[in-house]
């Protein structure tokens, strides 16, 4: 442990915080968008560089912030070995594939995106190496799948590359979500979501019985990442992608991902049997299919994707046997693929850019054009190949020297063959691929004029060719970081001893079979290939396409059977299941008998019920009636009124006939521009139906209100009481608990109030501009509309009320915390008494004398609530924590202020903006439909006398 | 006084559904209407009944009181559920000034705009979300 490790979140961060730059910097062109690029990661891998050598000498670095520490969840890193090499690997070929991409892309392609991405993906891969908690690391997982799928569609004109993009993000992000819950078994094992933690839990973790199924669903995350077969196919067809995506993606990083994570999961998953079985032979089943394929394959970057399966199938062969051995070999092998693949999917970059053409059949005789790219291309291939003095030998060497120490099922020829007919595949394809592309005779009918590209574009590839070659020739330059990688795999420390001659071994042996076998295959490539066009053969692309298509159908289907566009259907279907439900329910349970006495029923109630029952009745029987139903929700919302007053809820009863009077507003000014009638369109059978379903749910809700009235139970509200004056000094309980106990609960009902005002408000002027406002404005004058729509007497009446309504409004708010009251109320009240002024003068004539508008009142109260509530931190306590003290002005009677007072002016100025807007916008409407407007306050006005003044336009 | 409320409760939940299941969107409003105050009394009756005992705190006796904590919830819930009706007010009027009635079943329409469908059969259609072409 070192605190050195307070590097690692700023390296994690860094590509993040770089990847803004490039979109902003591509105004400054190309080069400077590139630098700009590679500053982030040189910084990374400088800072990388700072650490290396304390991990190289075995140490681990940590650095953890606190995240969702509730769920398991900290933003912890750590680095080892194994981070240090693919850390190093992800920045070091990020650099290089910078270089690259500056002279691959073409002027069309907007670059300042393709860094975006490429810096995006490069931050997510850096976090699955160096995240030292598995929810994090699934987070950066998840994330290399999402800026992967934006990198291989980046040439979004290309079908191939949306298709591809696509397939890659269905495969790779389904596999994804297997392996979260791989993971979340994992971290359920050991007891913790820290992969420190869970690397010391092995035993514990094989021991469980939840051992296989978390063994299998990581596994499936890594096979898709990792392009295991049968998940192989995703990764051809990824090649749509721009070649420095597929050099830096499906070669040297994202890929290498499934690889990464079974290499860190070695120490705690392997050493079982289903390990041992499952990895090695899906590695080894996808080491030779890949490389029979990339054989057979005519596009030179479809060649090099099946051999990278084919590899990375040798990789998960290698992690699979489980020795230390072995993965020593995996290790070392990362390396060398990871140079020579990238070099080499660079170059195969470099012909298509210079000849327009990547079939093999098209090319040949390439070395004399373009003599650097084939020289780099013909040792990068060669290493591939595995001949000696190249370190692709090297590692070949240790495979098979593993593969043949390795029996399946007793048997201990099975393995050794087969690896080395995988490794006499590799040689012939890589022989191909410098035999067909770049020897042979020139040809006079390339696509276009061979050349070697700039000095810019060649860099990257031959600096890793000259990797290949040192480490080839001088391979203990590695020792170190192989033995520290692989030591953080293995969790045993490792010294390994890397050289060219191991004397005449079975490895050998093998080795040499497959170098001259692969000659041969080569040879007889032509009369084999017709012989591989001719074979029928699975097209996985074929079956996924099929696939895909029939879960779309068959969710389409369903979503189609279940949602056909009939709302009632799914609003009967969903009440008659709730019903159910709650039937179910509640005879699973038993009933205790009733303790509480049943209250007396006055006459006066009585009277009030059956006006409310019947009002009910008569808004069912008469609601196509649209006016006469609405008079009667009325009486409905005055009798509950009246109802809350009787059973002790006064702010209740205030807020109900509040609001029941703006809603009748709001319903009338509505139903002035809707039609008057509802027509008759349910036939008997429809009502039958939803009458029945009405009278059960009604009876169930009964019934159960019924249950629990006549039962006791404990409240929590005996707090409430108790401790509303102590603690928050008003003794109306309601109120205190609405601005103090559950303020937070009303802050955010204001802003849902707020949100709604708003929404009408952009509704209506978006309404307006449509089809609707040409609509209104054809719409007819009705005839029988009223010559005095301004009544003087209502314009007097209204004016005089005025000062009285707010004065009521006022005293309602100042009084709201001691008696019924509160800014809810207050809120309603004065947007009523606002209201009337509207009713009586018209819209104009109000909205002219209005000072502020109501969208501000509403951001003020939402903002003033937000404040006060803030305020309790600065006395240092929990947001909306209230305060409050008395203060005593002689003349006037001992007063109380309290922070909830200005809580309350907030809700306050949020309702009356809400409800104001809500109705001014209906109101709007009105004057796209030829609404005159009036300038006088009144249509008559006995004091000017002189001539009845007409209404006029404005 | 318990079995007033319980059926005021139940009657205007059977007239609430009953007019939600109804064809038209000035009709389901009614029906929300008459829900909300179902759902409201309800809500409210959760804390019990009681007469003459309002939660404002008595300096001066030791008396009984109702219960504050389902008057407080019910009563924003009554300020939320105007803004919610209002909301859904100005979508009925919208839709009905768009489309000219205030239907709310599309049955009849959805088969007009399938039709979409067919004209994107490219090759890239295979795995396109074919959601996108029906609103």
């Amino acid at each position: 442990m070192s605190d050195g490790g307070s590097l690692l979140p700023i390296i994690a961060l860094l590509p993040f915080l770089g990847a803004l730059v490039p979109g902003l910097m591509i105004r400054a062109g190309r080069t400077a968008c590139a630098t700009f690029t590679a500053v982030p990661t040189l910084a990374a891998l400088v800072m990388l560089g700072t650490l290396a050598p304390a991990v190289l000498r075995g140490e681990v670095l940590q650095a953890e912030i606190d995240w969702l520490p509730q769920l398991g969840l900290t933003a912890s890193f750590f680095l080892d070995g194994l981070g240090l090499l693919f850390a190093g690997m992800i920045l070091g070929v990020g650099l290089l594939i910078t270089l690259y991409a500056r002279f691959y892309l073409s002027g069309e392609d907007p670059m300042g995106q393709f860094y975006t991405y490429l810096l995006l993906f490069q931050g997510a891969m850096l976090g699955i190496v160096i995240s030292d908690n598995i929810l994090l690391l699934l987070i950066f997982w998840e994330l290399t799948s999402l800026s992967s799928f934006l990198l291989i569609g980046y040439w979004k004109h290309l079908p191939e590359g949306r298709q591809g993009a696509r397939m890659a993000l269905a495969v790779t992000g389904a596999g994804g979500l297997a392996m979260i819950a791989g993971m979340l078994i994992l971290g359920d094992i050991a007891g913790s979501y820290n992969l420190t933690d869970i690397l010391t839990q092995g035993e514990a973790i094989r021991a469980s019985e939840w051992y296989l199924p978390a063994l299998i669903l990581i596994l499936l995350g890594a096979f898709t990442k990792s392009a295991q077969f049968p998940f192989h196919f995703w990764l051809p067809h990824a090649m749509a992608a721009p070649t420095p995506v597929s050099a830096y993606l499906h070669s040297a990083t994202m890929v290498k991902a499934g690889v990464f994570l079974m290499a860190r999961m070695w120490p705690v998953l392997s050493g079982t049997d289903a390990w041992f079985y499952i990895v090695s032979i899906t590695g080894l089943v996808t080491m030779v299919l890949g490389a029979l394929i990339a054989l057979f394959k005519d596009d030179l970057k479809a060649l090099l994707a099946f051999s990278t399966v084919s590899h990375l199938g040798l990789l998960t062969m290698l992690l699979g046997f489980g020795t230390k051995a072995a993965a020593v070999a995996a290790v070392f092998h990362v390396i060398n693929h990871l140079t020579f693949k990238a070099a080499l999917f660079m170059t195969a970059g470099i012909v298509d850019h210079e000849t327009h053409t990547r079939d093999i059949k098209r090319l040949g005789g390439l070395a004399k054009f373009m003599p650097v790219t084939a020289l780099i291309g013909t040792l990068a291939a060669l290493s591939m190949a595995g001949i000696p003095f190249f370190n692709g030998f090297l590692s070949k060497e240790l495979m098979l020297e593993e593969a043949a120490h390795t029996g399946w099922f007793g048997n201990p020829w099975i393995v050794p063959v087969l690896a080395t007919v995988g490794a006499l595949l590799s040689v012939a394809y890589s022989l191909r691929f410098i035999f067909h592309v770049f020897a042979g005779p020139a040809r006079d009918d390339y696509p276009a004029h061979p050349h070697d590209p700039p000095f810019g574009m060649w860099a990257a590839p031959a600096f890793l060719t000259v990797l290949v070659m040192v480490i080839g020739i001088m391979p203990h330059l590695a020792e170190p970081l192989v033995a520290a990688a692989a030591s953080a795999v293995t969790g045993a420390e490792l010294n390994p001893y890397l050289k060219i001659w191991h004397g005449v071994t079975p490895a050998l042996v093998m080795s040499i079979i497959a170098v001259l076998g692969g000659a041969v295959l080569l040879a007889l490539h032509r009369p084999l290939d017709r012989l591989w066009i001719a074979a029928p053969r699975p097209e996985a692309k074929t079956i996924f396409d099929g696939l895909v298509a029939g879960i779309a159908a068959w969710s389409r289907a369903l979503a189609e059977g279940l949602h056909n566009g009939a709302i009632s259907r799914y609003l009967a279907i969903f009440i008659a299941a709730t019903v159910l439900l709650g039937y179910a329910a509640f005879s699973g349970g038993e009933m205790r008998p009733p303790t509480r006495e049943i209250l007396p029923v006055p006459p006066v109630v009585a009277v009030g019920w059956l006006l409310l029952v019947g009002a009910t009745l008569l808004v069912v029987l008469n609601h196509r009636n649209r006016f006469r139903a609405l008079v009667l929700i009325g009486v409905i919302g005055l009798m509950i009124s009246v109802g809350f007053v009787y059973l002790s809820a006064p702010d209740l009863a205030l807020t109900q006939i509040s609001v029941e009077t703006v809603t009748i507003m709001l319903l009338l000014l509505a139903l002035y521009f809707m039609p008057k009638e509802s027509p008759k369109e349910s036939g008997a059978g429809l009502r039958l139906r939803d009458g029945t379903i009405a009278l059960v749910a009604g009876a169930a809700a009964a019934a159960l209100a019924m249950a629990f009235l006549v039962r006791d139970f404990s409240p929590i509200s005996d707090f409430h009481l108790a401790n509303a004056y102590k603690g928050g000094g008003g003794t109306n309980v309601v109120n205190v608990i609405l601005v103090d106990f559950r303020g937070y609960d009303t802050y955010g009902e204001i802003i849902v109030l707020g949100i709604a005002g708003l929404t009408i408000y952009a509704l209506m002027e978006a309404l307006l501009d449509g089809p609707a406002g040409r609509r209104l404005r054809a719409r007819p004058v009705p005839p029988d509309r009223s010559r005095d729509r301004h009544p003087l007497m209502m314009v007097v009446a209204t004016r005089a009320m005025m000062p009285i309504a707010v004065m009521v409004g006022v005293y309602m708010f100042l009084r709201g915390h001691n008696e019924p009251g509160g800014g809810f109320v207050a809120g309603l009240v004065i947007s009523i008494a606002l209201l009337m002024q509207y009713m009586a003068s018209g819209f104009a004539w109000t909205q002219s004398r209005q000072r502020i508008e109501y969208h501000v009142m509403i951001g003020w109260g939402v903002l003033i609530a937000g404040l006060t509530g803030a305020g309790a931190w600065l006395a240092g306590k929990p947001f909306l924590t209230s305060a409050f003290g008395y203060i005593h002005w002689p003349p006037i009677e001992e007063f109380e202020w309290a922070t909830a007072m200005a809580f309350d002016l907030g809700v306050f100025l949020t309702v009356l903006g809400a409800v104001m807007l809500m109705l001014y916008s209906l109101s709007r409407i009105a004057r796209y439909a030829g609404e005159t407007v009036n300038v006088e306050p009144m249509d008559y006005d006995p004091s000017l006398t002189i001539e009845r003044k007409k209404p006029e336009a404005e | 006084m318990e079995f007033v409320v319980a059926s005021t409760i139940g009657v205007l939940t059977a007239g609430g559904v009953y007019l939600l299941l109804r064809l038209r969107a000035f009709s389901v409003i009614l029906g929300l209407a008459l829900l909300t105050y179902a759902v409201n009394i309800f809500l409210f009756a959760s804390g019990r009944l009681a007469v003459n005992a309002p939660p404002v705190l008595n300096k001066y006796a030791d008396v009984a009181y109702s219960d504050p904590l389902p008057q407080a919830l019910v009563l924003t819930a009554i300020v939320i559920s105007f803004g919610m009706t209002a909301v859904l007010v100005m979508f009925a009027l919208g839709a009905y000034l768009e489309a000219d009635h205030d239907r709310i079943d599309m049955t009849g329409e959805s088969e007009e705009e399938g039709e979409g469908d067919s004209s994107s059969g490219s090759d890239d259609a295979a795995i396109t979300a074919q959601g996108e072409n029906r609103v």
